[in-house]
C-alpha cells in the first residue's frame, strides 16, 4: 500500500499544532492554579454536595449574581477551549495518518503516544465535567506535552506499512485498546501523585504550604483517581485479553511472558491491589494512592524501556 | 492439640486476610518482574549463558535462585499458590454470604437518618400512605420491605446492586478458573519446531524426532502426538524497498485425520497470523532463509549434490552461516573416508555486494546471491559419536589438525571452486527454506472461556454500586406528613450523590408532580 505523502505531512502539521496549542492551554492552567484564588471553600461545598439536595432545593436560598470573573478563572475557561481546539488538531493527524498509510494508524511508538495521549486528555476532559478539577490541566498536560514531544522528536517514524507480524486486524483492536486505557490510566496517576501530596499537607500543614492550599480536596482527588482507574482497568484488562487472543495467531502461544507481557501482567497487578486496597480498611488513602503511583509508574516504564531497552517480541517501536 | 488447631485456625486467618492478598499480589508483581529484566532460558539460552559468564559469581548466584527461569522457580510457584489458597479462602466465605445475601431482606430503617452520608427531609400535605404508595412506585426495581414504626411512620428500606457482588463473585472464580486451565495447558501441551525445505520436502507429526527442537508439557512423553502431514511446496516473501518485510507466504499442503488413509492433500496458503488449525494442533510460519545448493564433483568424476539450510544472522538483510558437508563416495573403508570428508562453510548473501573480496548483504530477497566460504577437508567429527550443530564445523577438530582449511573464495551463481587434488566445487542457487512449529493446548479454549468471563464479571462488580436508601413518613400533628429520605452507598461513596439527589427529589416532591 502506497503512503500518501500529502496526507502524511499534513498529519504532521496537525501533530505539531495539537502540541503547541496544548502547550499554551498548560500555561493558561498554570496561571489559573498559580493566581486564582485558592478554593477555600472547597470542603464544605462538597459537604453540601455530598447532603444530597443541592443548593437550589434549600427553600429561600438567594442565588447570588455571579461576581465578575477574575483574570485567573478567564484564562483557565480559555485554557479548556484550547485544550478542546488541541484535541480536534489531534483526532485531525491521527485520522490523516490513517488515511495516509491505508492502515489503523497505530502501527510504532510515534503513532502508540499520539493516540495514549489523546485518550489521556479525553477522560481528561470528559471528568472535568463530573469533578471541580479544572486547575489540574496543567498537571495533566504537562505529561502529555512531554509525551508528544518525545513521540515527535526521538520516537519519530516516518508514515509506512508496518511488518507482517503486525498486519491483522488485531492491531486495530489490540493496540487501540492497550493505549486507549493506558492514557486513561495517566490520570489517576497523576490525581494519586496529588493526592498525596494534598495528604501530606492535611496532617502537616507546613508541607507543601503554598502548593497545596490550591489543590482540590483530597477526597475529591481520591474519588478522580479511583473513577478514572474504574473506568480503565477493564479496558485494560480487556486490551491484554486481546492482546493474548493475537498472540496465540501470530507467535504460536497465547502468553510467552515476553517482557511486554510480563510488564503488563505486573501493572494489571498492580492495579487489582490497589481496586482492592481502596476497598480495604487500614489501606485507604494514601497507601492506595502510592499503589496508583506505583501503576502508573510501571505503565511508563512498559512504554519506554521495554520498547526500547530490552529485546522481545514487542520490539515495533519503529526506532533505531 | 489444641495448640496445633490454634495455629492452623490462625495461619489459615492471617492467608485469608485481605492485607496479606494484598501482600501477596505486591509479590506476584515484584516476583513477575526479574522475568522482563533478566534474559529468560525460556525466551533465549545464549543470552542467559552470555549474562552469567559476564556477571560472574552474582551471574551464578542468580541462575542458583532461579532468576533464569523466574516462572517455573519455587518462590515464584509459592508466591502463586499461597495467593490461589488465599483467594480460595476469601471466596467460600464470600459465597455463603452471597447465597444468604440473595435471600436476606432490607435493614431496618435507621433511627436517624440525617446521620446518613445522603440526607434530604422535606415537609408535605400529603397522607402517611399517599407518601408511601408513591415512594413504592418510585423505588421500583430496588428490593424494598415495608415496615411501620410505634409512633405511626411508615418506612420503605430499599437496596439495590446485588449484582455487584455477583460479578465480583464471576470475576474471582472465573480468575481460579484460568488459573488452572492455564495449568492444565502447560501439563498436556507441547511445541516443537522445525525447518522443512519450501521445496515440496513434506513434515509429519507423527513422534519428537521429526522436529528440531520440542518442548513437551510435565505430562507428555512425545509418544501420541496429533498425526498430520505437511508439504510446503513453495515459499514468497515480499519487501519495501527499505528492506522492511512486507508480506510472508508458503503455499502448503496437509493431510490430517481420514486424510491420511486416503492420502488426500488438501492447500493451504500458511501466512504470518494466519496458522493452519487442523486436528486439534496449530500450524504456524515462524521464519524463513536460504539453502545454498552446492554440487561436488569429486576427482574420480562421482558428483554430490547438498541442501543444507544455512541460517540468518542478520535479520534485515538475511546474511546467512552454515556449513554443508559431504562424504566422499564410493570409499568403503571407514579410516580412509574420514581423511577425505569435506565441508563449505562460512557467509551466504542473498543480494551480494563486495567491497574488495569482503562480501556482505544489502537485501533480503535473494536478488544476487552469493556465497564467502572456506572449504574444509580432513575428518569432520560426524562419525565420532558427539553431536554437532549443522550450521557449523567441529571447531575442536579443526584445532587438532584433523580437519584442514583448503580453499577460501568467493562465488557467484555457477562458479566454482577448484582443489588441489582436483574435486570441483560449484555454487548452484538459493532455495527458501521455512521454519514452522506446532503447537497444542487442549485447554487454551477454556482460558479463553475464563478470561471473557472476568472481563464480564469485572466490568459488572466495577459498574454497578450497591446502594440502598430509606424513606420514613411521620405523621405531624398539625396533619401535616414529615419525609426523610437518607442514602448510603455500600461499597464506594462515589457517584451516588448524583443519584440520590435525582431520587429524593421525586421522593420529597411527588405531590408537586401530580398536582401540575
Amino acid at each position: 500500500m502506497p503512503v500518501n505523502a500529502t496526507l502524511a505531512t499534513y498529519s504532521d502539521w496537525m501533530y505539531n499544532s495539537a502540541v503547541g496549542v496544548y502547550l499554551l492551554a498548560t500555561f493558561l492552567y498554570v496561571y489559573e492554579q498559580a493566581f486564582g484564588r485558592a478554593p477555600v471553600k472547597a470542603k464544605e461545598r462538597d459537604l453540601v454536595v455530598a447532603g444530597g439536595t443541592g443548593d437550589q432545593w434549600k427553600p429561600g436560598l438567594v442565588v447570588p449574581t455571579k461576581p465578575e470573573r477574575s483574570r485567573a478563572e478567564r484564562f483557565g475557561r480559555m485554557a479548556v477551549a484550547l485544550t478542546l481546539l488541541g484535541v480536534l488538531f489531534h483526532v485531525a493527524a491521527l485520522v490523516l495518518r490513517g488515511v495516509a498509510t491505508g492502515r489503523a494508524p497505530w502501527g510504532n511508538m510515534y503513532e502508540y503516544g499520539a493516540l495514549l495521549t489523546l485518550a489521556a486528555v479525553v477522560t481528561f476532559v470528559v471528568l472535568m465535567r463530573s469533578f471541580p478539577i479544572r486547575r489540574l490541566g496543567g498537571f495533566v498536560l504537562v505529561p502529555v506535552v512531554i509525551l508528544m514531544f518525545l513521540g515527535g522528536t526521538a520516537l519519530y517514524a516516518p508514515a509506512a506499512p508496518v511488518q507482517p507480524a503486525l498486519q491483522s486486524y488485531w492491531l486495530v483492536i489490540h493496540v487501540s485498546v492497550i493505549s486507549i486505557s493506558t492514557g486513561m490510566l495517566l490520570v489517576p496517576g497523576v490525581a494519586s501523585l496529588l493526592y498525596l501530596v494534598k495528604a501530606a499537607n492535611d496532617r502537616k500543614p507546613e508541607k507543601f504550604a503554598k502548593f497545596a492550599g490550591r489543590l482540590p480536596s483530597a477526597d475529591t482527588l481520591d474519588r478522580l483517581a479511583y473513577r478514572s482507574t474504574v473506568l480503565a482497568f477493564p479496558l485494560f484488562t480487556i486490551g491484554i485479553m486481546f492482546g493474548a487472543i493475537w498472540a496465540e495467531a501470530a507467535w504460536g502461544r497465547f502468553w510467552g511472558w515476553d517482557p511486554k507481557e510480563t510488564v503488563a501482567f505486573v501493572s494489571w497487578v498492580v492495579y487489582a491491589a490497589y481496586l482492592h486496597a481502596r476497598a480495604t480498611a487500614g489501606w485507604r488513602g494514601a497507601n492506595a494512592a502510592w499503589i496508583n503511583t506505583v501503576g502508573f509508574l510501571l505503565t511508563v516504564f512498559n512504554l519506554f524501556f521495554i520498547n526500547l531497552v530490552t529485546t522481545g517480541l514487542h520490539s515495533y517501536a519503529g526506532v533505531g | 492439640m489444641k495448640n496445633a488447631l490454634a495455629f492452623l485456625r490462625n495461619t489459615w486467618r492471617g492467608l485469608t486476610a485481605m492485607r496479606t492478598a494484598l501482600t501477596l499480589l505486591f509479590l506476584l508483581a515484584l516476583g513477575a518482574l526479574p522475568g522482563a529484566l533478566l534474559p529468560q532460558r525460556s525466551l533465549n539460552s545464549l543470552k542467559v549463558d552470555e549474562f552469567i559468564t559476564d556477571n560472574g559469581w552474582w551471574g551464578r548466584l542468580l541462575d542458583k535462585g532461579g532468576f533464569y527461569a523466574v516462572y517455573g522457580s519455587f518462590w515464584f510457584s509459592a508466591i502463586y499458590v499461597l495467593l490461589f489458597v488465599s483467594l480460595v479462602g476469601c471466596l467460600l466465605p464470600r459465597l455463603w454470604e452471597y447465597f444468604s445475601q440473595m435471600r436476606a431482606k432490607p435493614v431496618l430503617t435507621p433511627r436517624n437518618l440525617a446521620r446518613m452520608p445522603h440526607h434530604a427531609e422535606a415537609h408535605t400535605d400529603r397522607a402517611v400512605d399517599d407518601v408511601i404508595t408513591a415512594a413504592r412506585a418510585r423505588l421500583k426495581g430496588w428490593r424494598t420491605v415495608e415496615r411501620e414504626e410505634a409512633d405511626g411512620a411508615r418506612t420503605i428500606s430499599a437496596e439495590r446492586g446485588y449484582l455487584r457482588e455477583t460479578g465480583n463473585l464471576v470475576f474471582h472464580f472465573a480468575l481460579l478458573g484460568l488459573l488452572v486451565a492455564f495449568a492444565l495447558g502447560k501439563m498436556f501441551g507441547y511445541e516443537g519446531q522445525v525447518i522443512v525445505q519450501a521445496t515440496g520436502k513434506q513434515f509429519c507429526n507423527s513422534g519428537v524426532f521429526n522436529f528440531d527442537s520440542f518442548r513437551p508439557g510435565l505430562r507428555v512423553d512425545g509418544t501420541q502426538l496429533t498425526p498430520f502431514c505437511v508439504r510446503v511446496n513453495d515459499f514468497h516473501a515480499t519487501y519495501l524497498h527499505n528492506g522492511q518485510a512486507e508480506s510472508f507466504l508458503a503455499n502448503i499442503d496437509y493431510q490430517s485425520g481420514e486424510d491420511l488413509d486416503t492420502g488426500t492433500w488438501k492447500p493451504y496458503p500458511l501466512e504470518v497470523n494466519h496458522p493452519l488449525r487442523t486436528a486439534g494442533d496449530r500450524l504456524y510460519l515462524l521464519g524463513h532463509g536460504y539453502t545454498p545448493k552446492f554440487t561436488v564433483t569429486f576427482p574420480n568424476g562421482a558428483t554430490r549434490s547438498a541442501e543444507v539450510q544455512w541460517r540468518p544472522v542478520d535479520p534485515i538483510t538475511l546474511l546467512s552461516e552454515g556449513a554443508t558437508k559431504f562424504d566422499p563416495p564410493q570409499i568403503t573403508d571407514s579410516e580412509e573416508r574420514r581423511k577425505n570428508q569435506l565441508a563449505v562453510t562460512g557467509l551466504l548473501a542473498p543480494s551480494a555486494v563486495f567491497d574488495g573480496t569482503l562480501m556482505s548483504s544489502n537485501f533480503p530477497e535473494a536478488r544476487k546471491p552469493a556465497v564467502a566460504v572456506d572449504v574444509f577437508r580432513g575428518d569432520l567429527g560426524t562419525d565420532s559419536g558427539r553431536g554437532q550443530s549443522i550450521f557449523s564445523i567441529d571447531q575442536s577438530m579443526v584445532d587438532k589438525g584433523r580437519l584442514a582449511k583448503v580453499a577460501r573464495q568467493n562465488l557467484e551463481v555457477g562458479q566454482e571452486i577448484k582443489l588441489d587434488d582436483g574435486t570441483v566445487i560449484r555454487f548452484d542457487g538459493v532455495t527458501d527454506w521455512v521454519s514452522l512449529q506446532v503447537s497444542h493446548d487442549p485447554a487454551q479454549v477454556y482460558v479463553l472461556v475464563f478470561s471473557m468471563l472476568m472481563v464480564a464479571g469485572l466490568g459488572v462488580s466495577l459498574a454497578i454500586r450497591r446502594r440502598r436508601v430509606w424513606v420514613r413518613a411521620v405523621p405531624q400533628q398539625d396533619g401535616r406528613t414529615f419525609i426523610e429520605v437518607g442514602g448510603l452507598a455500600r461499597t464506594d461513596q462515589a457517584g451516588y450523590g448524583g443519584e440520590f439527589t435525582g431520587l429524593s427529589r421525586d421522593l420529597l416532591s411527588a405531590e408537586q408532580d401530580k398536582e401540575s
